[in-house]
């Protein structure tokens, strides 16, 4: 690699990535700053940088008649549960493909690839008939069911990629000291699939927390998740744009905060099978 | 460690295979089964078979062929635009810099971002009266008067389009700036001694090498930006004058308003376009494993 001069540098990197970032960061500078602004200040003139910050709208959001202490913890209620559901779900499949031949083990894989191509309006209108006879309608499991579903291709595709690197020889050692499979998967392969385990978490949590066309299907108002209930302000607040903001802000928060803490090895795993073809 | 014929496998993939059994397969039957269906739950009392009475009916629906085109639009500029900046964005990160993790962490954020959020922040930024968009092209002399970006009809596309590249460009940029770094350097080394220059390498050593990651990554966006329903629904709700209306979100609200057999049908019909879209990449992905 021979060496740039700083001035074809400046050009051909910084400010392209400058100008690149500018605009998908700013977006998220604009959401912010409108919610710490004083209501007055929303609908006059427009300035890049707010007179005085006041947090009176996060305080609105909660207080007033707008239930969003409740979505927030219907959202938690059924990331957290497809988190669990889905996890267990893929780590099982993801095992049995990683460690098993079995007739029919390429259609199957072939099945969970097809999973996602469907598209949502599709499934929507037969589920939630479905959904209705379960008696899961307006409760958190008829989401948790149908993002399990969702989730468990690229969850599978995750921890059947990370098993595949694991070398064998560990389990074949503790199953010659008379380990059977259960135990040598719970005691030799669980503690090292870890860190896989939480970023296959977080993928799942994350997709749970955004969804909105389910969500706006499946649930009534004691059950409604953020994104419902954020779509929702838009129509009853109309022109409360600090209330909307401040919503926006609250929901964003909790899924970069966990994609930071996972983001390394969840793009390896996404970018890996794409990739290596 | 392989052993053939365990019912062990069968029962690790069964809660797996039987969630996506009842979520996907009993579903894209139901709707198979309704597109031949009056099926109006305005109307209960009229359910029945009707053959490909639907089929026809959408056929000599103008919204329906409005529609289809938007989606087009929506999909090729769309995923188009998502796919420039993405390389452009990837071949940048490609170079080393300090604070290089930090940016391509913090570049991420809007593939992470609700879609129903990232509707609400674009819309206030397209606000006619109060939005920073006017503001700026105001400032910037390009525009004398604000402009109603979403609620006039030549405005609105466009202005949506923009919308959902803003949060396509990372996942691009991500799987390009991973395939990047499996291009051997060797391959540049040798052009450069043959002095090829930059355009030369980026058009015949860089694309070549990452043109089976582009492919993925363009057939898996293509499949999401049709199918996407909520950025456009939080913006304009496919209005004004069915301007924004794509076909996820005609069916969306078809099937708001309880038409469940026009909305079956149509959503059958993008089933189709979209399993068309996904021959070659299943045929790929099998390629790969033979």
């Amino acid at each position: 690699m021979k060496k740039q001069s700083i001035l074809s540098r400046i050009f051909l990197l910084y400010l392209p990535l400058i100008a690149i970032l500018l605009f998908i960061l700013f977006p998220f500078y604009w959401t912010f700053i409108t919610s710490v602004r004083p209501a007055e200040d929303l609908l006059g003139r427009v300035t890049y940088w707010p007179s005085s910050v006041s947090f009176e709208a996060y305080r609105q959001l909660f207080t007033t008649t707008v239930d969003f202490f409740a979505a927030i913890r219907n959202s938690f209620i059924v990331a957290a549960l497809t988190t669990a559901v889905s996890l267990t779900v893929s780590t099982l499949a993801g095992y049995a493909f990683s460690r098993y031949e079995f007739i029919g083990k390429r259609a199957l894989m072939t099945m969970f690839l097809c999973n996602n191509m469907f598209p949502t309006v599709l499934l929507m209108i037969p589920l939630f008939t479905i959904m209705r006879t379960l008696g899961f309608l307006h409760t958190p499991w008829s989401l948790v069911l149908s993002y399990t579903t969702f989730t468990i291709p690229f969850s599978v595709w995750l921890i059947l990629g990370f098993l595949k690197d694991l070398p064998m020889s560990l389990e074949e050692a503790a199953l010659v000291d008379g380990c059977n499979r259960r135990k040598a998967f719970l005691k030799i392969i669980m503690p090292v699939l870890g860190p896989c385990l939480v970023a296959t978490g977080v993928y799942i949590f994350m997709t749970s927390w955004n969804e909105y066309t389910f969500a706006m299907m499946f649930t009534n108002n004691a059950t409604r998740t953020i994104p419902v209930a954020l779509r929702n302000l838009i129509g009853q607040l109309g022109v409360r744009w600090d209330l909307l903001t401040a919503g926006g802000i609250l929901t964003v928060i909790p899924v970069c905060i966990m994609f930071f803490f996972a983001q390394k090895r969840l793009v390896t795993g996404l970018t890996a099978g794409a990739v290596k073809g | 460690m392989v052993k053939k014929r365990s019912i062990y496998p069968y029962l690790l993939v069964a809660p797996a295979v039987l969630t996506i059994l009842l979520v996907i397969f009993v579903p894209v039957l139901n709707a198979i089964l309704m597109s031949f269906q009056s099926y109006d739950l305005r109307r209960p009392q009229e359910i029945a078979f009707i053959g490909l009475e639907n089929y026809r009916a959408i056929t000599e629906n103008t919204l329906f062929w409005g529609s289809l085109w938007r989606t087009f639009a929506w999909v090729g500029f769309g995923v188009g635009f998502q796919f420039i900046f993405g390389f452009i964005l990837a071949l940048l990160l490609n170079h080393s810099f300090r604070g290089r993790g930090v940016v391509r962490a913090v570049s991420m954020i809007p593939w992470v971002t609700p879609g129903v959020l990232i509707g609400l922040m674009w819309r206030w930024m397209y606000d006619g009266n109060f939005g920073v968009i006017n503001d700026l092209l105001n400032r910037l002399g390009i525009l004398s008067t604000n402009i109603p970006f979403l609620s006039q009809v030549e405005t609105a596309l466009p202005s949506v389009i923009i919308a959902i590249v803003w949060q396509g460009i990372p996942f691009f940029a991500l799987m390009i700036l991973a395939a990047l770094q499996g291009v051997p350097s060797d391959m540049y080394e040798a052009a450069d001694m043959d002095g090829a220059n930059k355009v030369q390498k980026l058009f015949f050593i860089t694309v070549p090498s990452i043109k089976n990651t582009i492919f993925v990554t363009l057939l898996l966006r293509v499949i999401w930006v049709a199918n996407s329903v909520d950025i456009i629904f939080t913006m304009t709700e496919g209005g004004p004058a069915w301007s924004t209306q794509t076909l996820s979100v005609f069916i969306f609200n078809q099937a708001n308003s309880l038409n469940l057999g026009i909305a079956s049908t149509m959503a059958i019909v993008l089933a189709i376009l979209l399993v068309l879209v996904t021959i070659p990449y299943l045929r790929i992905s099998f390629r790969k494993e033979d």
